[in-house]
Order: structure tokens, then sequence, then C-alpha cells
């Protein structure tokens, strides 16, 4: 492939215990795209995202090997400090999940732990952020009010705010709407549009229509490894394996 | 079979109905039993003076030594043992191996210890101060109560720190925070009201105890002003007032009941609404 790619998996395997669930998959996720990995469900999708950030070492008897690069560098590497990975990437769970403490303070997180104190300048840091998760105008008012009282979508935007507070590069997104209404849903498609400009984002998704408006690039995975990868018209309008074409004309599901 | 099961239903709704209502009725016995011999005694000077030379003999007086004997002990205890067991919760909840080998045997542990009831307690304490040479101080007492409310209190934050679930920890591991920051502004924070309940449990059950420090804090008329001075207990001061031959004694050991149980209440209306404030905070 001829184009730049930001996170590239070569020879990955990941077992939990004894039971393989990744089995050694090879990738280059493109840069500045928005990829979509689809797959059935129990394949390992959720299992391959949590090793972009190394959120997969805090499974027990959790076994990986083979490298993760991002930007050229093995995140599995000797010296690589986690954390500095870690907020490369903004993360959206399936179930959105605030910090137990208020709105402001969700935002103001990550921006702390850099060191960042200023008051005025944490405050409009906030603001920037909720706008561009289309919060603020909501929000503003009760800024100090526990981010738990939120309605689920209002709260999966805050961690999308939340998320780009920390000047990611990634946005990773695990079925990012799979626990929101129709509205809500729409709210963070559009957000995700509008966010591809300038951000690489990688979503799990199982709607095959919410990949196909989205996606510019699709991973397709079944039983840990990866069948087909391509644009995503190719994958959707001329997928050369089988299983692909079962998979996207909904055969299986 | 259809009566048959509404007589079942009946049968138990009334068992728990039954249950509900003698638990209340123990309770306001108890509560009952307490002030109506205590309140005609209780006065200003009970609760703003030392006891007098006198005292168990009828004479005037109060009983501050043990009020706040018991409030310095009670909290310098649940303080210390505090100290010791917020880092071993997190470490078995944050660092160690999930359900690993080293996590069971330190919850077996404190399983064990959290039976043995307080005189065993009491009496560690007094061998361990005989073979360092103290004698019976406020600090010996705080140590050995503070040891016997240690495994209440990593129980009772253990179960809400393993309740945390943890996509809440990965979120914040996500935007870069290291273990130890997640532990302590995320998973403490989540586990705060469990925290505060562990808090009063252990205050309450330190208040109320009085083996562990009949051998170890002692007993004096005086208030403590420094870590190496016996301090009273309001447990053992109703005891000896108790003991007294004399009924007016013997009634004021009620009035001491009573703002024991004032105290306990005082602090569980308060933690209810610290906990209340914390509670808005949790994510479920
Ligand atoms: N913590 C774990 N311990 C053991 N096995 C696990 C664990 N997490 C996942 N697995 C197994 O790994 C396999 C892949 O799981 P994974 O969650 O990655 O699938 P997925 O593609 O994300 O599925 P879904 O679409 O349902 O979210 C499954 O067989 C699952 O049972
Ligand atoms: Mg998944």
């Amino acid at each position: 492939m001829s184009e730049k790619s930001i996170i590239q998996v070569k020879n990955l395997s990941v077992s939990y215990g004894n039971h393989q669930v990744l089995k050694n998959l090879s990738i280059d996720i493109p840069d500045n795209k928005l990829t979509a990995i689809i797959g059935p469900s129990g394949c390992g999708k959720t299992t391959l995202f949590k090793t972009f950030n190394r959120l997969i070492d805090d499974t027990d008897g959790i076994k990986v090997s083979g490298e993760v690069l991002v930007n050229g560098e093995n995140i599995y590497g000797k010296d690589i400090e986690i954390t500095h990975i870690r907020k490369k990437m903004g993360l959206l769970n399936q179930r959105p999940t605030p910090l137990p403490m208020s709105i402001f303070d969700n935002v103001a997180f990550g921006m702390r732990l850099q060191g960042l104190k200023d008051k005025k300048e944490l405050a409009a840091k906030v603001e920037h952020y909720l706008r561009l998760a289309s919060l603020w105008d909501e929000l503003k008012d009760r800024l100090h009010a526990p981010a738990a009282a939120l309605s689920i979508g209002q709260q999966q935007r805050l961690c999308l705010a939340r998320g780009l507070a920390v000047e990611p590069e990634i946005i990773l997104g695990d079925e990012p709407t799979s626990a929101l209404d129709p509205i809500s849903t729409q709210h963070i498609e559009q957000k995700f549009k509008e966010l591809k400009e300038d951000y690489t984002i990688i979503m799990v998704t199982h709607i095959l229509r919410q990949a196909r408006r989205l996606a510019d690039y699709i991973v397709f995975m079944y039983l840990g490894e990866i069948i087909e990868h391509g644009p995503t018209d190719e994958i959707f309008n001329n997928p050369q394996q089988k299983l692909t074409q079962d998979y996207v004309k909904g055969v299986f599901n | 079979m259809n009566t048959r099961r509404k007589i079942t239903s009946t049968f138990f709704e009334t068992l728990m109905k039954l249950s509900a209502f003698l638990i209340v009725a123990v309770l306001l016995y108890i509560l009952g039993t307490i002030l109506y011999k205590g309140i005609p005694s209780l006065s200003w000077e009970m609760i703003s003076q030392k006891p007098s030379a006198g005292f168990y003999m009828g004479g005037g007086g109060g009983i501050l030594n043990a009020i706040v004997g018991s409030i310095y002990l009670a909290g310098g205890a649940s303080l210390f043992a505090l100290f010791f067991s917020l880092p071993l919760v997190i470490y078995i909840n944050n660092y160690a191996k999930k359900n690993g080998k080293f996590v069971q045997v330190i919850r077996l542990i404190m399983d064990v210890l959290y039976g043995i009831p307080s005189i065993v307690y009491g009496t560690f304490g007094f061998v361990i101060m005989l073979a360092l040479g103290w004698t019976v101080s406020l600090l010996a007492g705080i140590i050995t109560v503070g040891i016997f409310v240690f495994p209440i209190l990593v129980r009772s934050m253990d179960e809400v720190l393993r309740t945390v679930p943890p996509e809440v920890n990965q979120a914040a591991y996500s935007l870069g925070a290291t273990r130890l920051e997640t532990s302590v502004f995320v998973s403490l924070r989540q586990a705060m009201p469990g925290i505060l309940a562990g808090f009063l449990l252990s205050f309450g059950r330190a208040i109320g105890d009085a083996a562990s420090v009949l051998f170890t804090a002692g007993f004096t008329d005086n208030i403590p002003t420094s870590l190496t001075q016996p301090a009273a207990t309001l447990p053992l001061s109703i005891f000896f007032q108790l003991g007294s031959p004399f009924e007016e004694v013997r009634n004021r050991a009620y009035a001491a009941a009573v703002v024991l149980t004032v105290i306990i209440l005082i602090i569980s209306i308060l933690s209810r609404l610290v906990m209340k404030h914390f509670s808005k905070y949790i994510i479920k």
C-alpha cells in the first residue's frame, strides 16, 4: 500500500490462558482515515482494539506476541512508557464510562494529569472540547454536576470530549453507538465525520450500514483472523473472499 | 393449587413483617430503657466536667474524661487503621493479580482476623506493651483498637472497591493516568461512600469496645493531653459506675450510655450526609 499508515500490526497473536483469540494478525491501519473493523461477535475485535493502547495488559493471564507499531514505534518494545502510548488515543467504549466526578473534572482530568494547573486556561480548554463534542450549549450551566447524572447519549459525547482533551492522534471507538438511541447515534456519527478530517479514527461496529456510511477503510475479521481488508467500496461491492461476501450480504450474523 | 400458593405467600409475608416488627421493637425497648433510666441523671455537669474525687460514691462531676478519651481513641484508632488498610485494599484490587493466590490469602486472613474477639486483641496488645516496657496509654490503646478494627475496615472497603467496574479504571488508564493516579483519583472516588461507611463502622466498633482498651488505654479521671497518658473510655466508665453500690451512680451509668448512643447517632447521620453527597458521582 502506498498510503501512509499510522498503526502497523505485525504477526500479532493474543491468548487468554490457552485460548488463542488473535491468530497471527498483520495489518496496516491508514493514517487520517476512518477505519471500521467488522466481524461476527466473539471474533476478537475488542481484543485487537485493546492491544492498540495496551489496555489488554490489564487482563490476567493474557499472552501477547508480535508487534504493534504506532508511528513506527513498537508499543510492546522494552523502554516504552505506557501512559505516553495511551494518551495518543482517545477511547470510546460500548457503554459510556464517565469518571466518578463532575462534568468539568471529567474533561479536565487528562489535562490536569499532564500538568495543566492554570484555572483560566483549564476552563477555556474544557469549554473548547465540550463545544467540539457539541455539549457546551446543553451543559454550560451545570458543569459541576456529576457526570453520572447525564443521559447515556450525553455521557458518550462527554467521553469523546474527555478523550479529545488529551490531544490524541487516534480515536478508538468500540461499538460507540450500540448503547445509544437513534438521535444520539446520529450525533456521534456526525462528530466522527467531522473529526476524521483531523484524526485517525478506528471503530468497531456491528452495523454494516454504519460502516458503509462512515468508513473509508474496512477490516473484516472472522474467528481471530483478518479475512480481508480494503477500501469500503471494494469490501462492500467487490469482496474477494467468500466469507466476506456472505458477511456483507448479511448471510450470517 | 391457587389457594395453596396464596396461603404460602401470606404466610411468608406475615413472617417478614413479624421479624421487621420484632427488630424495631427490640431496638425501641433498648433505647427506651437507656433513655428512661439515663435521662433523669443526665445534666450539663455530667457532660462538661471531669469526675470529682468522690464521683464513684455519689459525688459531683461528670464523665467528660471518658467522652473525650473515647473520641480520641476511636478516632485515632480508625485513622490509624485507615492509614494501613487503604494501601492494602488498593494493592489487592488495582495492582495484584485479580483473584490470584496472594489476594485470596489476604482475604482469608482478613476473614480470620475479623472473627477474633476484641479481648484477644486486648491481651495481645498488653503482652506487646509489657515486652516493650510501656505502661497503659492512649497510644497503646489506639494501636490495639486500631489493629482490632483493621480487618473491619479492610473488609468493608474491599467489598466496594471490588465492585468498581473495570471500565471505569480503564477509562482513566486510556487518558494516560498511571495506576497510582487511577487508584487515588478514580477508584477511591468511586468507592468513597463505601470507604466512609467502613470508617463509620470501625469508629462505632472502636468507641463501643471495652475489652480491648481495658489493659491498654487504662482508665483515668483526667483528660489525656499527650499520647503517653492513659485515657478513659465510655464503655469502661459505664462498667465502673454500674458496679457501684450507690443507686445514683448506677443511674449515671445509664446517662453515660445515652451519651455514647448520641455520639454514635451523630456520627451515623453525618456520614450518611457525606455519603449521599459522594454517591451522586458513582458510575454504575
Ligand atoms: N477477559 C477474557 N478472558 C477470557 N476470554 C476472553 C476475555 N475477553 C474476551 N475473551 C474471549 O476472546 C474472544 C474474542 O473476544 P472479543 O471481545 O475480542 O470479541 P469481539 O469481536 O469484540 O466480540 P463482540 O462483537 O461480541 O464485542 C471471545 O471468544 C471471548 O470469549
Ligand atoms: Mg467487542
